[in-house]
């Protein structure tokens, strides 16, 4: 147990729980968003899954991971477009529809990936970036500010997520939309206009979570989110649709992950309780939102479909 | 709740219906065996078939067989009952030798393969055919690779400290491992870090369990699994060997993957073909050991490995062979 | 007449829309795309044995979904089908390996209630957990599926590992056969179907009477509609709150205990993931729920249904050699058209209901789709106790 708390020992799981946490964190705020519109997506991980492979390819075929970044926040975009479609056109439940759109990113991901590339290939993996000043400071700046820009980018959606919900008209929009939306329609809000907006931005996070997770490996296999995306969605109701919320939840659930990798390595955690140990993550969750966590109030509006009549 | 007339189930047989039609105008397919009397095998696999692991390993040795064959492909089936479905039906269709490359089909198996005394069944890992006339077990002696690959680690790290990562604790990753930790150990390795991960296809699990060891002054790393592509990832981000095992790794990391334990299936296929020809259509068990050449050590001419951990290496296969080495299986 | 015909014919439309990207994708991977569904449909009715496997492919969806609809009445999301199921087989295959000897008589109804009891277990904790804590069931119904799987692991390679497995030196995680006595009887020679066809089947139907035609379902439903309303009336919203999500994973459990004893193999085996145990019956069944309208008994087609699409899945890959993949695509295509239908349907009802001046017709039911689409269920999520700060 003494190897644990060496300090280099502590900053290298920090460093590696803020890396696990990433993905969770951008799918999560964007779920965050689309949910205080009164949308519901269990979909975000058939969206990670096929903005993954788009961004591996994208980077396998033109070395940028720019573009690949890009393309990730394409298909998010895209299969936005066909959520909102689906569930603001069409009034399909949402509920559903989010698991057709699961269904459709895992399949298709894994036959594109089988069709175009079939044997893994490495690629470039996001370069970590030093924060100028930052990353000097000792044990801290390793831990915290030594990462790459799609880390750093999800950490800055915390803040700015607060601002776009509580600071904007957009904001206003979204969540009196969410809260009631036939008042807010009877005030001149767009209903539909409101949650297409909010489903994009919600879909363009969760596919830059895939981004963020297949630039980070370096490689795609298929199913490589492995249900990581209806955790985020998890996440949510952990964080009480609060970005801060959301953010300490996804640090939760990475940290302990991190936590455990670490003692398995060190031995602390033998390999003949390591299958227990697994468990960790789950149950640190679940305790302790039963024990710290206010009860949060969910958009009163969630999951139902807008008709005028 | 009104509960009569629902028509969802209309709409679901109306659905079938249009399947119905679009099948019938379609060709029936063709029955029996091959062209030119080629024999006709079929895989059905957990993984997918390029996976550069266990399931590749299987496609490339048919492929490696020197008769002619036509193959035929499952894969991606890691649900025991679809697994079944397609071994039933390549039985159905005539063909010769299907391969259930999978120890949790056993239990199918045994359903399946009293229904087609003419057809042979491979079945593996295992090591028993529990008692079937035409069902050939295989069962490769990972551990015999895997100590060899631990005495490349012990020689080629400085630290001393070695660090694995695994799915979970079960089947050939315990005998891998546990033959690379006795080699490593024998070696003058000082400590062997073995992180099971908890599952097959969590790649960034993997990953983050690869960069743990780094903490650990862990200097060369090995993996069993799918999902350890994540580590390999992190072993050549920091230039870190790597030793790999089930099939070549080389092309994840061509600078750093030291050597590969590789799978030659069509050692014992073979010879299961032979037997077959001459009227054994199954019965007995087969092992891939570094003796019989069913386990071989690729090594990777792009490592720069020095001469005396190559000839370290090439003993212990020796030893192996000759029996004078236990690797503790 | 015309209207239910013309309305009928919308989800078909949709579906055969969805068929036809997939014949778009068949193509492109250079296959038939008649033999494509030519071989689907022989995979899933293509002779008796056929059928019969398609049927033991859906009944832990029919199992599923009966639950879902159970705890989807009562307003809680249960998407922790796949730690009930796998709770329910781990508990019945204790009791059969610790009672191998009892006659089948009693072994099997003996196995399959213990993994109802399972399930009842495993749903009772998000349920507590909710009812008590605050825990949204649907972070806790995701996170026990984690942490159930995890647990599968350890026992099947650990306290219930097949003696065989260890000396041997293979270390399959799996349990040692499990006694002929507990394996669910093959009701049609030659094929697959076994007991736990009809037992799912009865299951449905008593879902169906629990909800509505017994007291308990009623004070289920009415905390659904309205907790506040429930409470007022005198019912314990709390407890029913947790009533509903386990006896909603009591039926995944009766599932997990039929994947077990029903299978061919005759043991409980992990590859270490869930769904390699379950077929990811835990998520289809919801499909198969949501499909069949929350009714447990629309259920019952549906899932079977569903689990046609799966067995002729396997064909399709098997005579075609395209990846498996495709099949799982076609399916989420699939769901996407067809939910995406009702509302188009509604509206072509709608205008030829205007034109129809005899209007004989009583108000057609818009059926399960709609119902799902339009009606007041669809917002299962809201949370009865948060909603109405106060109440408990």
């Amino acid at each position: 147990m003494g190897d644990f708390f060496t300090a280099s020992v502590l900053v290298a799981t920090i460093a590696s729980g803020v890396r696990l946490a990433t993905p969770y964190l951008l799918a999560g705020l964007g779920e965050t968003i689309g949910q205080k519109s009164g949308v519901l997506n269990l979909g975000v991980d058939g969206v990670m899954q096929l903005s993954a492979f788009f961004a591996y390819y994208t980077v396998l075929k033109t070395g940028n991971l720019w573009y690949g970044s890009l393309a990730a926040i394409g298909v998010g975009l895209v299969m936005g477009l066909i959520y909102a479609v689906i569930t603001i056109e069409f009034e399909a439940t949402q509920g559903i529809s989010g698991i057709g759109i699961f269904i459709l990113g895992l399949g298709l991901s894994d036959l594109l990936f089988r069709e175009l590339v079939g044997t893994p290939k490495p690629i470039r993996r996001l370069p970590s970036v030093d924060i100028p000043l930052l990353s000097d400071i000792p044990k801290v700046g390793e831990a915290l500010f030594q990462h790459n820009l799609l880390t750093y980018t999800a950490f800055v959606f915390v803040p700015l997520s607060v601002l776009l919900l509580s600071r904007t008209t957009f904001g206003l929009n979204v969540r009196a939309v969410g809260e009631n939306p036939h008042a807010a329609d009877s005030l001149g809000v767009s209903v539909e206009r409101t949650r297409y907006a909010a489903i994009l931005i919600g879909n363009a996070m969760a596919g830059l979570a895939g981004a963020a997770l297949v630039l980070g490996l370096g490689i795609f296999q298929p199913n490589l989110t492995q249900g990581l995306g209806f955790i985020a969605v998890a996440l949510v109701y952990f964080g009480s649709w609060r970005p801060a919320g959301v953010m300490a939840g996804a640090l939760l659930y990475g940290m302990v992950n991190a936590t455990v990798l670490q003692w398995k390595a060190l031995n602390i955690i033998p390999v003949s309780g390591s299958v227990l140990a697994n468990m960790a993550p789950a149950v640190i969750t679940i305790v302790a939102l039963a024990f710290l966590a206010r009860r949060g109030s969910a958009p009163a509006a969630l999951s139902q479909p807008f008709s005028r009549h | 709740m009104n509960q009569s007339k629902r028509p969802a189930l209309k709409l679901l047989l109306a659905l079938l219906a249009f399947v119905m039609v679009a099948a019938a105008c379609g060709d029936s397919d063709t029955e029996g065996s091959g062209e030119d009397g080629a024999l006709r095998i079929a895989i059905v696999a957990p993984s997918a078939s390029d996976d550069l692991a266990f399931t590749q390993s299987m496609v490339d040795a048919v492929n490696a067989l020197d008769r002619p064959f036509e193959l035929e492909i499952t894969d991606g089936t890691f649900v025991v009952e679809d697994a079944a479905a397609a071994i039933r039906g390549y039985a159905e269709d005539g063909v010769d030798i299907v391969i259930a490359h999978g120890t949790q089909y056993g239990g199918s198996l045994a359903e399946i393969a009293p229904d087609f005394p003419e057809t042979t069944f491979v079945w593996g890992t295992s090591t028993d055919t529990q008692g079937l006339d035409n069902v050939f077990a295989y069962n490769p002696a990972a551990d015999e690779g895997g100590y060899v690959n631990g005495v490349l680690a012990a020689g080629i790290s400085e630290s001393g400290v070695i660090g694995v990562v695994g799915p979970i604790e079960a089947g050939d990753a315990v005998t891998y491992i546990g033959g690379f930790e006795a080699g490593a150990l024998a070696s003058g390795a000082s400590s062997v870090n073995i992180t099971y991960t908890g599952s097959f296809g969590d790649v960034t699990l993997a990953s983050e369990a690869a960069q743990a060891h780094l903490t650990n002054g862990v200097d060369v790393m090995t993996g069993t699994a799918q999902m350890v592509v994540g580590a390999v990832s992190v072993a050549t981000a920091n230039d870190i060997p790597w030793l790999a095992t089930q099939a070549d790794q080389t092309s994840l990391s061509p600078g750093l993957v030291v050597a590969s334990q590789v799978y030659r299936w069509e050692v014992v296929l073979e010879e299961m073909l032979d037997l077959r020809a001459d009227g054994t259509v199954g019965g007995q068990v087969f092992e891939l050991t570094l003796e019989n050449g069913g386990l071989v050590i690729e090594f990777n001419d792009g490592f720069d490995l020095p001469s005396e951990v190559r000839d370290a290496a090439d003993a212990a296969i020796e030893g192996i062979k000759d029996g004078s080495i236990d690797t503790g299986f | 007449m015309l209207k239910k015909l013309v309305g009928a014919s919308v989800p078909l439309l949709a579906a055969v829309t969805a068929f036809f990207f997939g014949a778009i994708m068949l193509v492109a991977l250079g296959a038939n795309p008649f033999e494509g569904f030519q071989a689907m449909l022989e995979g899933a009715f293509g002779s008796g044995e056929r059928i019969a496997t398609t049927a033991v492919r859906a009944t832990p969806l029919i199992l599923v979904g009966a639950g879902i609809s159970i705890a989807f009445r009562a307003r809680v999301i249960n998407i922790g089908g796949e730690s009930q199921i796998i709770a329910g087989a781990l508990l019945s295959t204790v009791l059969a390996l610790n009672a191998p000897d009892l006659p089948a008589i009693l072994l099997v109804p003996l196995v399959l209630a213990t993994g109802a009891v399972g399930g009842f277990l495993a749903g009772a904790v998000p349920g507590l957990l909710k009812a008590h804590a605050h825990v949204n069931e649907i972070l806790s119904t995701i996170m026990l599926n984690l942490i159930m799987v995890q647990f599968m692991n350890y026992l099947l390679g650990g306290p219930l590992i097949d003696p065989l497995q260890t000396s041997a030196g293979t270390f399959i995680p799996q349990t040692e056969r499990l006694s002929d006595n507990a394996a669910l009887p093959t009701l049609v020679s030659g094929t697959r179907l076994h007991l736990g066809v009809p037992v799912a089947v009865l299951a449905a139907v008593a879902a169906f009477v629990l909800l509505w035609k017994t007291p308990l379902g009623f004070r289920l439903r009415a905390v659904g509609h309205n907790a506040d309303a429930a409470k007022a009336a005198g019912i314990n919203v709390k407890r029913h709150i947790t009533y509903a999500l386990a006896i909603s994973g009591s039926f995944g459990g009766l599932a997990g205990s039929i994947l077990v004893f029903g299978s061919e193999g005759q043991r409980m085996v992990t590859d270490g993931s869930a769904a390699g145990f379950t077929g990811s019956a835990g998520f289809n069944g919801i499909v198969a729920a949501l499909f069949g309208g929350l009714h447990p008994l629309w259920t019952i087609p549906s899932a079977f249904l569903f689990g046609a699409l799966l067995t002729g899945a396997v064909q399709l890959q098997r005579v075609l050699q395209v990846p498996a993949s495709l099949a799982v695509t076609i399916n989420g295509i699939v769901v996407l058209f067809v939910i995406s239908s009702a509302k188009l349907r509604g509206y072509i009802e709608g205008r030829i209901a205007d034109r129809v001046t005899e209007s004989e017709e009583p108000p057609d039911d818009p059926g399960p789709l709609a119902d799902v689409a339009i009606g007041s269920l669809d917002d299962p999520i809201q949370n009865p106790i948060d909603s109405s700060d106060g109440v408990v």
